[in-house]
């Protein structure tokens, strides 16, 4: 029964899967059918019952890894010593981590905005016209790939050639360049440049996203609003400006915080790209180098901490604005 | 906070793409607005353009990507894919190539199987347990223990991923699917449980109040009553889900052993080996994309019903 740890062929790890499903539905079946006996069992076991397990899978899973996390965050790396916040102040003082915490300001400030400005913009204009489902499949279909496959997408776009006789380029972008009789360029190599042309992916991914939230708050905007603008004479731009973002301000701000959020936690377009070399890391990438590769586990903690502490306020907002616009309504 | 959706567009308005009409004359109104909406946009050349110019730039990559994954080696490596538009020749070697060859996906494609079904099952299933208890059984601390799973969403994957992998190795099952599959599931539970929750308020009491009446217990109201008005609500999140364990890079890196590591993966292996081996990269990319995108193209609508009831993560 070795397989049960350590499948290697097809069919083992096939009837591993299925042996796994019938474990868990042989366990929830008996504790449902444990608690199916309204008047037998008192309160307190019924409620154990149906979140029992889900509360005791996310304390092991993540409430103790987070404090421990915190706790290694510390120590040296190797876990062997109390250095205080040295981890911390690494992160803010050597020049290679400025690099990162530069980089991850240019990703969570400009990957949100974009992404919002092209789906709204693409929402607005496709809205209502006779192609609508199919124009918004294609910007909505970068949703559903990989980061991985998205990376290499646009690793493709970029693909460089040297500038020689009898050489092609083989990547669109670089084409063009020549098209236009400029010199092809190392559009993922060159510093600090590069960064902006691996969040054109994380813009090109999101904008569908974008889009459809947006999208759906456009059609929800009450007609008789539209109708009396446009009895007042406002329509094209000022329509857009004066009457569409104002109503989908909440969407606009859950898509603005919610991409922003994912936009944090980036890491396999990066890693897709350039390994998250050539001054390309973010502080989420950063976390997995320093842990998985130079085994730095304090360091690791550390960066892992302040993405978490990143995260709070942007929900923060979020909820927030969310409780304002409830009231609102 | 805890009886809203989180974002505007509740699941009930989730539907956009069929709104209900209520009367003949509501509907006769919306139609000829359209329509005088729709003159309006076309009409102005401006718009349609910028439109077209972005649905271009939004398609053109992955094209370029397609079109390559079936050109000949010596074709990828001498011409751009653009050229191959108006002299195809076009062959599945590359595939065959990618999953058998010097790719080897094959495996790869199993294994992001195996791991996906099971990470999507039953993290749902524990969740709508919860959430049912949330939702319908009265128990003392039951708000502050809902505030609590709420709050779980901001713990970032990065922050347990070296405390578990010390656990599992502690297990003695650290690379094996178990650790793929509870990782996958834990990371899951928190928002599952939040969603699922806010779609079970949303059944009228009534309803459950009446099972009771007749003498049904917890079990049969959950199964006869909750489930089958919940099945839109489970497959938004499950194709949601799906998705995302499938796409996976950093739990599988982190986790799965060579022997189960998933597609996305082994291709974000390849690139770092053969990283101009556009021949297999190019096949990679469209293989590991094939089960979502037919995910996505067949259960779109449960998927933007999912997005909308703000079912998204990073």
């Amino acid at each position: 029964m070795d397989f049960l740890l350590d499948a290697e062929t097809t069919p083992h790890k096939l009837v591993l899967m299925v042996v796994a499903i019938a474990l868990f539905v042989v366990v929830m079946g008996a504790i449902l059918f444990a608690v199916d006996k309204p008047k037998r069992v008192p309160n307190w076991l019924l409620v154990l019952g149906f979140i029992g397990p889900p509360l005791l899978i996310m304390a092991f899973g993540l409430v103790y890894p987070a404090l421990r996390t915190l706790f290694n965050s510390f120590f040296n790396a190797d876990g062997s010593q109390f250095v205080g916040v040295d981890n911390y102040t690494a992160i803010f003082s050597s020049e290679g981590l400025q690099v990162v915490l530069r980089n991850t300001v240019l990703w969570v400030v400009l990957v949100p905005l974009l992404a919002t400005f092209f789906g709204l913009v693409y929402a607005y204009l496709v809205d209502r016209t006779r192609f609508e489902n199919f124009a918004k499949m294609l910007v909505f279909l970068p949703m559903a790939i990989s980061g991985v496959a998205a990376g290499l997408i646009w690793r493709f776009v970029y693909e460089y050639r040297p500038d020689q006789e009898g050489i092609n380029q083989i990547g669109l972008l670089n084409q063009l360049l020549v098209w236009l009789g400029l010199e092809p360029r190392q559009f993922l190599l060159d510093q600090p440049t590069n960064t902006f042309f691996i969040i054109v992916v994380m813009v090109w991914i999101n904008a569908g996203f974008a889009m459809t939230v947006l999208s759906a708050s456009i059609k929800a905007i009450p007609d008789d609003i539209t109708e009396a603008a446009r009895l007042d004479g406002v329509s094209g731009i000022g329509m857009f400006r004066y009457v569409t973002v104002p109503s989908i301000r909440p969407a606009l701000v859950v898509v603005l915080t919610t991409v922003a959020i994912s936009t944090l936690k980036v890491f396999d377009i990066i890693y897709t790209m350039t390994g998250s070399q050539y001054g390309t890391s973010v502080i989420a990438t950063e976390f997995y180098s320093q842990t998985f590769r130079q085994f730095n586990d304090g360091l690791g903690a550390a960066l892992a901490v302040l993405l978490f502490v990143l995260v709070i306020p942007i929900i923060a907002y979020n909820v927030r604005q969310l409780r304002l616009s409830e009231e609102i309504r | 906070m805890t009886s809203t959706t989180p974002t505007v567009v509740g699941p009930q308005t989730a539907q956009v793409d069929a709104p209900v009409a209520t009367t003949e004359s509501w509907r006769q109104r919306r139609k000829r607005q359209k329509a005088e909406a729709a003159a309006e946009r076309l009409s102005s050349p401006v718009a349609s353009t910028i439109a077209v110019l972005i649905a271009i730039l939004w398609s053109i990559p992955t094209l370029g990507l397609l079109v390559t994954s079936f050109r000949t080696v010596d074709d990828i490596n001498s011409s751009g894919w653009w050229t191959a538009l108006s002299n195809p020749l076009f062959s599945q070697y590359n595939y065959v190539e990618a999953l058998f060859g010097g790719g080897g996906l094959a495996d790869n494609f199993v294994n992001s199987v195996v791991i996906t079904l099971p990470a999507v099952l039953i993290p749902i299933t524990l969740a709508l347990l919860a959430a049912y208890a949330f939702a319908w059984i009265p128990f003392k601390g039951r708000n502050i223990l809902f505030v609590a799973v709420f709050a779980l969403q901001i713990v970032p994957l990065q922050v347990t991923l070296v405390p578990l992998l010390t656990i599992y190795g502690d297990l003695g099952i650290a690379g094996s699917f178990w650790t793929v599959w509870l990782s996958h599931s834990i990371f899951a539970l928190p928002l599952a449980i939040f969603l699922l929750h806010n779609f079970m308020k949303d059944v009228p009491p009534s309803l459950v109040e009446a099972a009771r009446m007749d003498g049904a217990g917890h079990v049969t109201i959950f199964f006869k009553v909750l489930l089958p008005l919940l099945t839109p609500a489970i497959a938004a999140f499950g194709v949601f889900q799906f998705l995302w364990v499938w796409n996976d890079l950093l739990v599988a890196l982190t986790f799965a052993s060579n022997d189960a590591s998933p597609m996305t993966a082994a291709v974000a292996d390849l690139v770092g080996t053969r990283g101009s081996a556009w021949y297999l990269l190019s096949a990679g990319a469209f293989l590991t994309m094939i089960v979502p995108l037919a995910v996505f193209l067949g259960l779109q609508r449960f998927f933007v019903r999912g997005l909308l009831a703000g079912s998204v993560k990073g």
